[in-house]
C-alpha cells in the first residue's frame, strides 16, 4: 500500500487537516478495504450529558459525517470538493464514558455526482453500535465552477 | 421548573454546547439557539466553510434545548434519530437555529429545526428528529 492518497493524505484528511475535526480531537484509525476507520479520544467537553458522563450525540453525528465523508474519498481514490447532501444517525444507545469512540464507514455505492455511505459508531464493534448513519454526498460539489461557488456569487463576484 | 432546567441554561450546562460556543436566545416565548463564527467550526478552510457536523450538532442541540423547553419533566431529551439535510454551504458567520414540535405523542416527539445565517429565508440546514419523551429505558 504505497499510495501517497492512502498512506499520506487520508490520514491527514481524518485529523489535523481541518479546524474543526482537529478541534475535536479526530484521528486517523485504519484502513480495511473499502472501510476506514477514524477515533476520537474522549474528554470531558465533548460530553453532552454532564450527569453521566455520555458524550453528546452531536458530536457522534460530526464524527460520522467526517468518516463518511473519507470512505467517499477512498472511494475516489484522490481528493475532490465533496458535500453532505443529508445524513441521517439512529442513536441506539449512550457511549461508555471515558472511552473513546471509533467509527468505521463504507462507500457502497458510487455515481457520478453523489456517494451514498454506510457508517457505524462503537467502542469496540461496529457490531455493537452506538449509532448507525446512512448519508448522501455529493461528489464534485463544486460542479466544476470551482470550490465554493455559490459562496463567491453570494459575495458579488462573477459566476 | 426551577433555575437550572430553564432553557437560557440548559445548553450552558452542557460541555458539547458550550464547545460549539452556543447561546440561547428566548424572545417573545420563541427559543433561538445561536452558534458565534469560530474558527475552530472550519471544515473546509479552502473555502472556507463550516464543518457540517457542527452546523449538525448545532441544530441537535437547538431541538434538545426547544424540547427541554416543552418538556420540563424530562431530566435530559434523548434523540432517537436525527436527519439532516444540508441546503447551503456554512459561511463563516454566525449561524442561527429555531426547533417547532410538528408532532408529541406520548412516548415521541417529532421535531424540525431550521438554521440560517444572513437571510432566514435561506436556510442552510434543516433537521428532523425524533426524540423519546419517558426517562425510562
Amino acid at each position: 500500500m504505497s499510495d501517497p492518497f492512502l498512506t499520506d493524505i487520508l490520514p491527514m484528511l481524518a485529523g489535523g487537516a481541518a479546524p474543526h475535526p482537529g478541534a475535536l480531537g479526530f484521528a486517523f484509525e485504519s484502513l480495511d478495504g473499502d472501510r476506514v476507520r477514524i477515533r476520537v479520544p474522549y474528554r470531558d467537553d465533548l460530553v453532552g450529558d454532564p450527569d453521566t458522563g455520555v458524550l453528546a450525540g452531536g458530536l457522534v453525528t460530526a464524527l460520522l459525517d467526517h468518516v463518511g465523508g473519507l470512505a467517499v474519498w477512498l472511494a475516489l481514490g484522490s481528493y475532490k470538493p465533496i458535500a453532505t447532501l443529508d445524513l441521517r444517525v439512529d442513536y441506539m444507545r449512550a457511549a461508555e464514558p471515558g472511552r473513546a469512540l471509533l467509527a468505521e464507514a463504507r462507500c457502497y455505492r458510487l455515481t457520478r455526482s453523489v456517494a451514498f455511505v454506510r457508517a457505524w459508531a462503537f467502542e469496540t464493534s461496529p457490531d455493537d453500535p452506538v449509532a448507525a448513519a446512512q448519508a448522501a454526498y455529493m461528489v464534485d460539489s463544486d460542479g466544476g465552477r470551482g470550490a465554493g461557488a455559490n459562496l463567491k456569487r453570494a459575495s458579488g463576484a462573477a459566476s | 421548573m426551577s433555575e437550572a432546567r430553564s432553557p437560557e441554561t440548559l445548553l450552558d450546562r452542557l460541555p458539547y454546547a458550550r464547545f460549539l460556543g452556543l447561546k440561547t436566545v428566548m424572545e417573545d416565548d420563541v427559543l433561538t439557539v445561536v452558534m458565534p463564527f469560530a474558527d475552530r467550526l472550519i471544515g473546509n478552510p479552502m473555502l472556507p466553510a463550516l464543518h457540517g457536523g457542527a452546523t449538525a450538532a448545532m441544530v441537535e442541540m437547538t431541538a434538545i434545548a426547544q424540547v427541554a423547553l416543552s418538556y420540563p419533566r424530562l431530566r435530559l431529551p434523548r434523540p432517537i434519530n436525527v436527519t439532516v439535510s444540508y441546503l447551503r454551504s456554512g459561511k463563516p458567520l454566525d449561524v442561527f437555529a429555531r426547533a417547532r414540535i410538528a408532532k408529541a405523542g406520548r412516548r415521541v416527539a417529532h421535531v424540525t429545526v431550521e438554521a440560517w445565517q444572513e437571510d432566514q429565508a435561506n436556510p442552510i440546514a434543516a433537521l428532523t428528529a425524533h426524540f423519546l419523551l419517558s426517562d425510562d429505558d
